[in-house]
């Protein structure tokens, strides 16, 4: 383990930060660095989808919902049950080792829901499989909004909260851990697969590489992460509701993915970072200029528009 | 039975509009193999001008009207299409497909928060252009009026679509054009002219589809076309994209589908039927009902 003095330096900064921000700062703006850290292990996890590997997935609230809900239930309903254990496990990390066991369970559950729905959608080309992504996410939707037992459109309610409050070190450790995955994966000799897949496909696929394989791989990790963040999220907020996934929810983590530029690693993590900053940034701006926290969502939606077509007049440049 | 055939009368009308919406998505389609995401929108925008129009000075009360109202609409909805194709849609001409759809996408946002700013997120009722009665009554089963103008406005619509596209000029270039851009090029059609057409004429469907969804629905609002749009693609796909006559048929199985769930089993699963129709067909039978399959080239 080489890497093992990087791993424990960064818990320590993580762990140090938590405290010295929880000193420091108004719970306000704590929420807001804490939603910052959501950010970016959402749009990481979908920048390895569809930055790296050139799919183009619409749906990636969905997975989020499914680690939300997963991890969600199993801290509501399957960990009051487990008090047996208490005795194994020492009280001071108790809550930990549970929230943990949670926060699996609702990253392999959208991982497994994201391996079956990568089975039929992943044989799909670009914008149909846009669509399709799209079409899944909405069923999930749909899903929780008719299941009894997790409240139904009026939310799932009395969600634990992480336990001792270390928020901020969850929060970022996910967040860490996703975009140190993500780095190492895409660029390891191994990692350049998903590259060899998006630049082209026949080629990549004439020299051996199964590219279903390595899509349905990037897809499977890209919902892991965020089941992930899904959980943390649940955990975080105390209720959630179906509409907090929606079709927005997806285009929000697309359109950090597209403004970082796809396939960048810290592009993304600074749009991110960015993007969730912004609406909050208008919203302090002094009176004449606070009106354009209303246009937070046009400028979102211009902001797409005028990437695309900057990137497309430099495309067409390195064609001439 | 009395209630199968009165759902699928509502279903039909229903469809009928999913049908007009469709025609748009596939024409789009076929010409510039783009899914114009912003088309959903395009609807809304006919939907929020019918209501305009009325509350400027528009009477109400007889078809003159509506038909006054749906002229208006197409028009302004034929102007937006080919605003968004002009500013958006052409200068990435020659950029990647999955560039432009994300343009589109973009397209679709702008149009429906500008929407929200400009006109209020709140529902707003539709005028009542024509006044809701029965005009038919058998044993139970039910036509009202507004439902018959749904359903001979769609059938005027599609046929002077149909007489567009296969008997005029232009429509000969849009299946030259859909065909191959560059041979279309070579024997002189004047390419972006034709796109710009198709866009005006699947717009102006749009914006049809738009007042004749007011008149059979209570209210209005910015946000009315995210769904029916995106349902109104996955009966384009179900139908075989690019295929005139599949959208047609794609919209009214869709509609009939949905009002069937709604009043079977629970309304609150209509929104997910789409979804799983679209999975289906992309897996069993991905170029569609009508469609023709492709060999894929190098």
């Amino acid at each position: 383990m080489k890497q093992a003095p990087a791993i424990v330096l960064t818990i320590v900064l993580l762990i140090l930060s938590h405290y010295l921000l929880n000193a420091l700062i108004n719970p306000y703006y704590l929420r807001v660095i804490l939603l910052i850290g959501l950010s970016i292990t959402l749009a990481t996890s979908l920048n390895l989808i569809n930055g790296y590997t050139g799919l183009f997935s619409l749906g990636h609230a969905g997975f989020m919902a499914v680690g939300a809900y997963s991890a969600a239930a199993v801290s509501v309903f399957l960990i009051p049950k487990l008090a047996f254990l208490n005795g194994l496990i020492p009280e001071l990390i108790r809550g930990e080792v549970f929230f943990v066991l949670s926060l699996l369970a609702g990253a392999c559950a959208a991982a497994l829901v994201g391996f079956m729905i990568g089975l039929p959608t992943l044989r799909l080309r670009g914008d149909y499989l846009a669509i399709a992504t799209l079409g899944f996410a909405e069923i999930i939707k749909v899903f929780f909004n008719n299941l009894e037992a997790v409240g139904k459109a009026k939310g799932f309610t009395g969600i634990p909260a992480i336990p001792h409050a270390v928020n901020f070190f969850w929060v970022f450790f996910i967040a860490v851990t996703c975009v140190w995955v993500v780095g190492k994966m895409t660029s390891s000799s191994k990692g350049k697969d998903f590259a060899a897949v998006r630049e082209d496909e026949i080629a990549s696929s004439s020299l051996g590489l199964s590219h279903f394989k390595v899509k349905m791989k990037a897809f499977v990790i890209g919902s892991f992460f965020a089941g992930l963040g899904g959980g943390v999220y649940a955990h975080l907020e105390g209720t959630i509701y179906p509409e907090n996934f929606n079709i927005l929810k997806s285009i929000e983590f697309v359109v950090m993915v597209v403004l970082g530029g796809m396939g960048r690693l810290w592009g993304v993590v600074l749009a991110a970072a960015f993007l969730t900053l912004l609406p909050e940034l208008l919203r302090e701006l002094p009176p004449p200029f606070s009106i354009l926290s209303q246009f937070r969502m046009i400028l979102y939606s211009l902001i797409i528009i005028i990437t695309m077509l900057i990137r497309s007049k430099s495309f067409a440049k390195s064609i001439n | 039975m009395t209630e199968f055939i009165q759902q699928l009368i509502n279903g039909l009308a229903w469809g009928s509009i999913y049908a007009l919406i469709a025609l748009g998505y596939t024409m789009v389609y076929g010409i510039l193999r783009l899914i114009n995401f912003a088309h959903g929108e395009v609807y809304m925008m006919g939907a929020m001008t019918g209501y305009y129009a009325v509350q400027w000075g528009m009477g109400t009360g007889s078809l003159f009207h509506l038909a006054a109202v749906l002229c208006i609409a197409m028009i302004v909805c034929s102007l937006l299409g080919w605003a968004i194709e002009r500013g958006a849609y052409r200068p990435m001409r020659k950029a990647p497909r999955l560039n432009v759809l994300i343009t589109a996408i973009g397209v679709s946002l702008f149009l429906q928060f500008s929407g929200q700013y400009i006109f209020g997120a709140d529902p707003k009722p539709f005028p009542p252009l024509i006044e809701n009665k029965n005009i038919l009554n058998f044993e139970g089963i039910v036509l009202s009026n507004i439902q018959l103008t749904i359903f001979i406005s769609s059938i005027l619509l599609m046929l002077g679509l149909r007489y567009i596209v296969l008997k005029t000029q232009m429509g000969k270039a849009m299946r030259a054009v859909s065909y191959d851009h560059t041979a279309s090029y070579l024997v002189g059609i004047n390419v972006n002219r034709v796109i710009s057409f198709t866009f005006i004429l699947g717009s102006a469907l749009a914006g049809a589809a738009g007042i004749l969804v007011g008149i059979s629905n209570p209210t209005v609002n910015p946000l009315m076309g995210l769904m029916p749009g995106i349902k109104a693609f996955v009966a384009a796909v179900l139908g075989g994209i690019g295929n005139i006559p599949g959208a047609l048929i794609g919209g009214l199985i869709m509609g009939v589908a949905e009002t069937m769930v709604s009043g079977y089993l629970s309304g609150t699963y209509r929104d997910a039927l789409a979804f799983i129709i679209l999975i289906l067909i992309l897996v069993i039978r991905p170029q569609g009902l009508l469609g023709k399959t492709t060999q894929e080239k190098v």
